[in-house]
């Protein structure tokens, strides 16, 4: 069995890996470190895996690391690329090292903006308190290995207008980035993060990412996550989200590019009268896999939950859908919606959806759906009868059934960047203004 | 502006259409009639262009083009329109969105500068009056959670932006009210002209009141039976197909 373990591609994978330099609690780093002795990569076996092969993560040649941070970029060349909200809260990390020389040097009043790398033992000192580490392979490795990440703390009764932009680079070849963030919004404050994750010259790398996001009584939280990290590279990210009471939390996910990418979001509303907003987008071609497991935990009562997936799959694509809603014993009148809607644009494309509703209360308002279909070749018919090209058609009709999700995300900046992305992947015209 | 000569045309291997003749000259309005299977909304979805169609023999020629050689958005594209028997409903795009979409693609294809915004709007304006179709609706999606009414109302009001040389209407007075029936009717003879021509597709003659034909005919078993004036469909009103019938399948 011993031999086994030595032998487990987890040990082989994570053992040139530089181990944190972050003063987290030393009990987390030694069960973290004790669970990678005893894991391996998961199967297909596994039900949370069930869909998704990480085959070619494991692969990843990791001694042959060779970038680390240091690529030669201006803040001029950030700006053009990757920056989608032209202000100064910009925070830029390479491979998961903080770039102060590509970031903004100061954060607004009632803010404290500052990587991971800057903190204390006694400011980390709930960091990976609501992470699960047992079974959990990626959170073990980013807890023993992260790099760097952000820490973001907003005071009680703040308001930040503008939005904070945290940008993650990947680059080089076979680069593992693991990455750590930590955001507290307090009490009646208010702000919105936009988290990017970019692949700049980089091939076979991977970036495994965990932010975990305090929510205070009666605040607002907009997170919006934008995944256009490049062709031949994966991603594994985990929010992990407690909301007190009256709190409002809003995250979109919006995946538009990268050959596999698995998002674990996890929200626990722990407090009566809170909001929660699940929406997400994915528009996949080639090869691409990408899997939404979601997880809202209903423990109070009197809160509200609506959750929109919308996927565009063509190509030999694959998606994955999973969306979990527990609504416990005492969480009585809940409401709580869930949708998933799925076009497959080719013979070849894959979705497998798996709406989850486990509810122990009895007085709630519960609902779910999920689609799956082709695009309406009577509509196309319609369309191109009154002379629109069959191209122009499908893609009005792909632009429309994905707008539904996208005209939830307020930010006009950021709506604008993603339009110009999926035009220019998918060669859409610019129709929707 | 069309003729239609012998067209043969199945689907799933059932022929429809057996040896159809037609000729549509500019300005002349035309009215279709005949009972339920004759085959005349296979025409209508023939000429437009539906693949699930097969054209086993005879030609269309549409304005000089041979119109079946051309893909649906082409014939569009050249100045033909359907109004469709049952628009369809398209969730999240909006009307006056793919309107433009589908004017400045046409004018693309002509060689011609896309209109403007400004321009775009107030011809939206101008023309959703002639249907007296609401302005609101004019921005919704198209066709969704519209009114029977309203999408034929819509389909009219296609018509009048796209500004057709020839207009199908695929049995566009079924389901409306006498209200509805007349702002249709209104609309297409509003856009009458003497450079354009109109198929009226109906089961009805009460809609030929109001869209008065300067010829009718009579479509059974795929082929044109009969033609006439406007007393044709009175005279079909009054008496019903049988006698059509019986004078056809006596030869």
């Amino acid at each position: 069995m011993n031999e086994l373990i030595q032998d487990s591609k987890v040990t082989s994978f994570v053992e040139f890996l530089p181990k944190t330099k972050l003063p987290f609690n030393n009990e987390l780093l030694l069960k973290a470190s004790e669970v990678l002795k005893s894991i391996d990569f998961p199967t297909t076996r596994t039900e949370a895996w069930k869909y998704t092969r990480l085959g070619r993560i494991a692969a990843i040649p990791t001694r042959e690391q060779i970038a680390r941070a240091g690529k030669n970029l201006s803040r001029e060349f950030i700006n053009a690329n990757f920056q989608i909200s032209n202000n100064g809260l910009t925070f830029v990390f390479e491979n998961g090292i903080f770039r102060s020389d590509l970031s903004s040097g100061e954060f607004p009043k009632g803010a404290t903006i500052k990587p991971l790398t800057g903190c204390t033992k006694e400011e980390l000192a709930t960091v990976g308190q609501s992470i699960p580490l047992e079974n959990e392979l990626f959170n073990s490795m980013n807890t023993v290995y992260a790099i760097d990440g952000m820490s973001i703390i907003i005071e009680d009764k703040t308001i930040i207008e503008e939005p904070i932009q945290f940008i993650h680079l990947l680059t080089g070849r076979n680069t593992v980035a693991n990455l750590r963030n930590f955001i507290h919004i307090g009490k009646f404050a208010k702000a919105e993060i936009m988290q990017s994750f970019f692949a700049l010259d980089a091939e076979n790398s991977f970036a495994n990412s965990i932010t975990e996001i305090n929510v205070s009584e009666n605040a607002h939280l907009i997170v919006n996550k934008l995944q256009c990290e490049a062709e031949g590279n994966f991603h594994v990210s985990t929010e992990q989200v407690d909301q007190a009471k009256d709190a409002t939390f809003t995250i979109n996910t919006l995946t538009l590019d990268g050959t596999f990418v698995r998002n674990n979001l996890n929200i626990s509303v722990n407090g009566v009268n809170a909001t929660t907003n699940l929406n997400g987008a994915y528009i996949l071609n080639k090869q691409q896999h990408v899997d939404n497991h979601t997880c809202v935990d209903h423990i109070a009562p009197h809160c509200n939950s609506n959750e929109l997936y919308k996927g565009v799959i063509d190509d030999k694509a694959t998606a994955v859908f999973n969306g979990k809603v527990f609504v416990r014993k005492d969480a009585q009148k809940i409401n709580a919606f869930q949708s998933n809607a799925n076009v497959l644009l080719s013979d070849f494309s894959t979705i497998n959806s798996k709406p989850e509703l486990e509810i122990y209360a009895d007085d709630v308002k519960c609902s779910h759906g999920s689609t799956t279909g082709q695009l309406d070749e009577e509509a196309v018919f319609y369309l191109r009868a009154r002379g629109i090209s069959d191209r122009s058609a499908r893609n009005l009709m792909v632009e429309a059934f994905i707008g539904q999700v996208l005209e939830k995300i307020e930010n006009e900046a950021l709506l604008k960047f993603t339009q110009e992305k999926l035009n220019k992947r998918f060669n859409w015209d610019s129709i929707v203004e | 502006m069309i003729t239609i000569n012998n067209l043969h045309a199945s689907i799933d291997g059932k022929e429809i259409l057996k040896g159809l003749n037609l000729e549509v000259k500019a300005g002349e309005v035309h009215a279709i009639m005949g009972p339920n299977g004759a085959g005349k909304s296979t025409l209508a979805s023939v000429l437009a262009g539906r693949e699930e169609y097969e054209i086993t023999d005879g030609s269309v020629d549409f304005d000089g083009k041979d119109l079946l050689e051309l893909s649906t958005e082409d014939r569009a594209r050249e100045g033909l329109f359907l109004a469709f028997q049952y628009p369809v409903e398209i969730p999240g795009v909006s009307n006056v969105n793919f309107l433009r979409t589908a004017l400045n693609e046409i004018r693309e294809y002509k060689g011609e500068e896309s209109i403007s915004a400004k321009d775009f709007m107030a011809m939206v304006r101008e023309k959703s009056a002639i249907v007296e179709l609401d302005a609101k609706l004019a921005s919704r999606s198209v066709n969704e959670g519209f009114s029977g009414g309203e999408k034929k109302r819509n389909e009219i009001f296609q018509m009048a932006m796209l500004e057709p040389k020839l207009a199908i209407l695929d049995e566009t007075d079924s389901g409306l009210d006498i209200d509805a029936l007349r702002i249709v009717a209104n609309g297409v003879n509003t856009l009458k002209s003497k450079d354009n021509a109109t198929i009226v597709i109906t089961h009805y003659q009460r809609l030929l009141d109001y869209i008065v034909p300067d010829f009718v005919h009579v479509l059974y078993n795929g082929r044109i039976v009969k033609s006439g004036t406007k007393e044709l469909a009175l005279e079909l009103e009054e008496k019903g197909y049988d006698w059509i019938k019986a004078e056809v399948d006596a030869h």
